[in-house]
């Protein structure tokens, strides 16, 4: 390639990489800023009140651990759900797991308020029709347990999609072998198929996790006056801001920078040792030839 | 299924019905019925009023708004310009959203020494796990009247004073784009990932000049990657709530807003109903005919 078409190339992606980071600088910054507004400019001196008055702010601790409980919910239900769809689509072909699958993919495209609106519908009126309209009573109120429902609904399509590529990697010989050797059904896919399936099931539910996390739009519908950590900072983000929300976005990028960074250095570990086993498997190889040519 | 026995199977079968039934097909359902019926209080529904009828729907063509567009001067109803609009810009989204990951997702796949990629790979990562609603506040914070974008600019002397950024659509755009990017980029890498890089190399050899190179080999290549991260960040950005909410100005009407203050403000549940089917159906519709459009099959995009 063109020498000065690499470097431009090189050069975007910095751009493109400072365009996305940049943002998140700002905002931390302002977390530290000693002013009533958030912002960085005029600095007015560093000062960690916004993280005492974070502290303070219990609406947001209640509001956090809501949060937690429901993607703690909502990362199982997805988990259990998911994998059982892409168990049963990898077992079946033709029209039927043609119409199956597009269902389960469609779900991740339908807009969250529409996801939102017809699961708060459908509850309230399940409730109505079997209680009657004035003694509602749980699961037949809007609140959060409708929230992890109507989460679960798009978020296990996708971990269904990581399942069930897994699941293309997985040889169904293994699984007759322990059939034939006497095993049974329920011993087969706990020793063998979830096994395999370990990984993308551990992504998944990361996934699931944090996309519960993010959530907005299913959350706003049926929350019912409960408060989820997204659904608060919003609210404090429309009626007068103080930078206390600047000081929660910085912990969590911290926590994010922690994880990544442990990551990476996990990653960097395991390439390490591979690249070791690899270099002596050559010299294994090497010496081998030379005493067998001597 | 002989594999797994009848017990598994059954219990498989049965959380795969509760998913889609439950979760999705009743609750689509009941939205459906809901919407035609009219909003009533709660002493007459089941009454002589409670029919079903199509003026939830038709809520859509009440009040009209002037509108002036290359000149011309006509009438439109209110929530059909706000329909209208998401639409418009959703796409404009979409197209700078390709604009801005196309070329690094062909460095990702193609340039980059595939020793720094996973590190790359983890820095694009960060922003997706900040929540939307923060980086929707960062953006807020950055356009300020007097926040730093316009600092920087008046001290780099770009401008002699502070520009209102958030005016018209022009926030939402910017922090919808932030937002998505990265819907738009991971398909289209993993799309190109999988070119034969010879078949580039050929072309070179053969004197094809670069933009000739990607537009009859790489995106070709990548047009079920390219299909599927548009058609996600179009659904994406049309059915966001939160960015237009946070970024929007006075001027600018997001449909989602129109059925939020339908929902929230009106407690009209049914009207938000017929809305909220409205935006789906229509934006399937619209969907489905880009995708004829341009020849993608369903089954390319779900890959």
């Amino acid at each position: 390639m063109h020498k000065f078409r690499l470097g431009l190339a090189h050069l975007y992606t910095f751009l493109f990489l400072i365009y996305l980071l940049a943002p998140l600088a700002v905002m931390s910054g302002a977390a530290f800023n000693d002013s009533k507004l958030p912002s960085i400019v005029p600095w007015r001196g560093f000062t960690w009140r916004w993280f005492a008055e974070l502290w303070a702010d219990e609406r947001m601790l209640v509001a956090f651990g809501n949060t937690l409980v429901v993607a703690v919910a909502v990362a199982v239900l997805s988990v259990i759900v998911g994998t059982a769809s892409a168990i049963l689509i990898n077992s079946i072909s033709g029209r039927l797991r043609t119409v199956l699958y597009g269902m389960m993919i469609s779900t991740i495209l339908i807009p969250g308020v529409v996801i939102g609106i017809s699961t708060l519908l459908m509850w309230t009126k399940l409730g109505g029709l079997i209680f009657g309209a004035d003694d509602r009573m749980f699961p037949f109120i809007p609140g959060l347990h409708l929230s992890v429902l109507g989460q679960v609904s798009y978020i296990a399509a996708m971990v269904m999609l990581l399942v069930l590529a897994r699941l293309q990697s997985f040889d169904g010989g293994l699984e007759e072998a322990a059939l034939d050797l006497g095993a049974s059904h329920a011993q087969v896919m706990r020793r063998i198929l979830l096994p395999h399936l370990y990984p993308a099931i551990g992504a998944g539910a990361a996934v699931a996790f944090f996309q519960s996390i993010e959530n907005f739009n299913v959350t706003q519908f049926t929350r019912g006056g409960k408060d989820t950590l997204t659904v608060y900072v919003f609210s404090k983000v429309r009626a007068g801001i103080t930078p206390t929300i600047n000081a929660l976005a910085f912990l969590l990028i911290c926590i994010t920078l922690v994880l990544a960074v442990w990551y990476e250095i996990a990653r960097r570990r395991r390439a390490k040792i591979e690249a070791a086993r690899e270099a002596e498997a050559r010299r294994a190889e090497a010496m081998a030839e030379i005493t067998g040519a001597a | 299924m002989r594999r797994y026995g009848m017990g598994l199977t059954l219990t498989i079968c049965l959380l795969v019905a509760f998913w889609l039934l439950m979760l999705v097909i009743v609750p689509n359902i009941t939205l459906f019925e809901q919407s035609f019926r009219p909003y009533l209080p709660v002493t007459e529904i089941g009454g002589p009023k409670d029919v079903y009828s199509f003026d939830n729907f038709l809520k859509v063509f009440n009040g009209d708004t002037q509108v002036t567009l290359l000149g011309f001067t006509f009438n439109i109803p209110v929530h059909v310009l706000t329909f209208s609009l998401t639409i418009f810009y959703s796409i404009l989204v979409t197209i700078l959203c390709f604009c801005l990951a196309y070329p690094l997702a062909y460095y990702m796949a193609k340039i980059v020494n595939p020793k720094t990629l996973p590190t790359l790979l983890l820095l694009l990562f960060i922003p997706l796990w900040v929540s939307e609603v923060l980086r929707a506040f960062a953006w807020w914070i950055i356009l300020a009247l007097k926040g730093p974008l316009n600092s920087l600019f008046l001290f780099l002397g770009v401008i002699d004073k502070p520009v209102r950024w958030i005016v018209d659509y022009n926030g939402v755009i910017i922090g919808l784009v932030y937002t998505y990017v990265l819907f738009m980029l991971f398909p289209i890498y993993n799309a190109i990932q999988s070119l034969d890089t010879n078949q580039i190399e050929a072309a070179e050899d053969l004197g094809a000049p670069w933009w000739k190179i990607h537009l009859k080999i790489v995106m070709p290549h990548a047009k079920p990657g390219i299909a599927s991260g548009s058609v996600m960040v179009f659904m994406l950005s049309a059915g966001s709530l939160l960015v237009p909410s946070i970024l929007g100005s006075t001027t600018s009407q997001w449909f989602t807003q129109t059925i939020d203050q339908w929902f929230k403000d009106a407690l009209d549940w049914n009207t938000a109903s017929a809305y909220a089917l409205l935006l789906l159906i229509l934006c399937t519709v619209f969907v489905s005919l880009a995708m004829w459009v341009f020849k993608v099959k369903l089954s390319d995009i779900a890959k």
